[in-house]
């Protein structure tokens, strides 16, 4: 039981019941932070301000919406966007804001890969991080299907129909997840559920244990210099600030993220005011009709390079039918990066990849064949496009079972 | 004793909460399967007797697209998936990509279903001539009634091409 005696203020009054000034120490102002960091260490942070305008936007948007194959497309495109005070704007934030979430998750990823802040202890760091990308792409897709335009209900046909490349069960799996043979009302109705409640929930949940994992093995820093956190901290705390090699989360590392988020949301707001078309597909506008396929569709930008990956394969390989190859390419590019910590097979150099003798070609092979994809992605799979589609994709597999090659013979090389 | 007893209720509330949790998912996979409404599939006849050589019609059977394609004389014969009628030969195929169901469409110029979304490219009979599709335009379940086609009931020729396929 604790002592309870006369408050001195409100948040002596708190303390007393909450514990609130422990609680501040823990999780912000002895929260330790390396100073040798860049702008790059803000993506966090800035990520977790679009999740709050996501969240925020979606309830407003939610208020209008209708999940109804009938209903859904006018709620949208006539309620919210005409009638509703600042629908308009709403809805603009929420599509640009996605497709911002995943520019920023893709530089927060590579900025991990580059600066190797998936190893030695923070294993688990990348592989939550993994499970939110995944998270992110299974709420981002749900989303796209909610206004019942054309884009909407092909990419659902596309992306229902995968599973049918499941053995034996397939073509069952995909009725059952639609609800129908085809996209429809029911199919609309528990995308629309999975959007809004449980798929956020599985995010916040996910955003917490990554925030976790991150307590014990620490940021990285742009060295991946070993510090001595306690030591480290004693210095700061003692008022060698300068000499202390750390910062606490806040308030100094937090000022600086606001900073680099201030920055950031001014290229937002630029974005959903002058150019929020780029994530309005004009297809889109057209109501969703099951019996014509638009003549050429394609997933938002984000999805593009796993999608070229998908329909790279296009003839049979020694008896294995195209699309069989391009399901297995497109499972194995969704889930190679899990196990990225393993194939790297240097665990102990963590050191950027400036300064890896081997690993930073890798790299940056790695980030331009994702640019060769993501771009080809979106053009038509015809003629020479589908050579370069298929050898991109072909590279991109290669990259990751060269790898532990790569890295082990890096590894060599540290030893001597 | 008293410890082996503990164990027991243990046990005893897991395998009751285990149970319930299997029949729980159960109820729950159930709640995702298509309604009644939406598996009793309905039966479409079409009278194929007014169609001319080389007109591809589309009708809606259980919310796909169909195609059906009345061969014109230069249109290579196909035995093991031409439905005959008289002098007449009829190609019936559900209008999905055997490769992730986009609708292709019929080019009359090259006489060929093409599907945009991938570049698969299937002849006059159905077959997958080029790209991702893995195997021809799949045939719905058919019947020939004098000159009209009943989808979804499997008639006598349907079975027969069945077999041989």
């Amino acid at each position: 039981m604790a002592e309870i005696r006369k408050s001195e203020g409100f948040i002596d009054w708190l303390d007393q019941r909450l514990a609130v000034k422990a609680f501040m120490r823990v999780m912000m102002t002895e929260y330790w932070i390396p100073k040798n960091i860049n702008f790059l260490w803000a993506m966090g942070v800035v990520l977790v301000v679009l999740f709050g305008v996501l969240l925020v936007t979606g309830l407003l948007l939610l208020m209008y919406y209708k999940p109804d194959i009938n209903l859904a497309f006018d709620s949208v495109n006539y309620t919210i966007m005409q009638e509703v005070e600042y629908g308009w704007l709403w809805r603009h934030m929420h599509g640009v804001a996605a497709s911002a979430t995943f520019l920023i998750i893709y530089i927060h990823l590579f900025t991990g890969i580059y600066y190797g802040s998936y190893k030695k202890g923070r294993e688990m760091i990348w592989i939550t991080g993994m499970v939110l990308f995944i998270a992110f792409s299974a709420e981002a897709f749900s989303g796209y299907m909610l206004p019942w335009g054309q884009m909407s209900y092909w990419a659902a046909q596309v992306i229902t129909n995968l599973f049918s490349g499941i053995p034996v069960i397939g073509d069952a799996v995909v009725i059952w997840i639609r609800g129908d043979y085809v996209v429809a009302d029911a199919t609309l109705t528990r995308f629309f559920m999975l959007h809004v409640v449980l798929l956020p929930l599985v995010i916040i949940l996910v955003i917490a244990v990554h925030f976790y994992s991150l307590r014990f093995p620490h940021v990285n820093n742009e060295y991946s210099e070993e510090l001595d956190f306690d030591v480290e901290a004693k210095k700061f705390l003692d008022g060698r600030k300068k000499e202390s090699k750390v910062v606490p989360f806040w308030p100094v590392f937090l000022s600086k993220d606001f900073f680099v988020v201030g920055f950031f949301m001014t290229f937002f707001f630029f974005l959903c005011c002058y150019h929020f078309d780029f994530a309005m597909d004009p297809i889109n506008f057209e109501p969703a009709n099951s019996m014509k396929t638009p003549a050429h569709i394609y997933p938002e930008w984000y999805f593009l390079w796993n999608y070229e990956v998908l329909r790279g394969f296009f003839f049979d390989i020694a008896g294995i039918a195209a699309m069989d190859i391009g399901l297995i390419a497109f499972v194995i590019a969704n889930m190679v990066f899990f196990v990225l910590p393993f194939l790297d097979r240097n665990p102990m150099n963590t050191a950027p990849a400036h300064k890896r003798p081997l690993f930073k070609y890798w790299f940056w092979i790695l980030v331009a064949d994702m640019i060769v994809l993501t771009v080809y992605g979106k053009l038509p799979p015809t003629g020479v496009n589908a050579w370069v589609g298929f050898f991109a994709a072909i590279l991109f597999l290669g990259l990751f079972i060269a790898l532990p090659f790569i890295t082990k013979k890096e590894a060599k090389g540290d030893a001597q | 004793m008293a410890q082996t007893r503990r164990d027991f209720i243990g046990m005893a509330l897991g395998g009751i909460t285990a149970v319930g949790g299997v029949y729980a998912l159960g109820a729950m996979k159930k709640s995702w399967d298509p309604l009644p409404s939406v598996q009793s599939a309905g039966f479409v006849t079409v009278d194929v007797s007014s169609m001319n050589e080389a007109e591809v019609r589309t009708i809606q059977w259980r919310g796909k697209p169909v195609f059906i394609l009345r061969k014109s004389v230069d249109m290579p014969k196909n035995p093991a998936r031409d439905i005959t009628i008289g002098e007449k030969s009829f190609v019936v195929v559900i209008g999905l990509c055997t490769h992730l169901g986009c609708i292709p469409s019929w080019a009359p110029a090259t006489k060929q279903f093409k599907c945009a979304c991938h570049g698969g490219e299937f002849d006059a009979s159905g077959i997958n001539t080029f790209g991702p599709p893995p195997r021809p335009l799949d045939i719905p379940p058919f019947k020939v009634s004098g000159e009209s086609l009943v989808l979804g009931e499997e008639g006598e020729e349907y079975k027969k091409m069945m077999k041989k396929a």
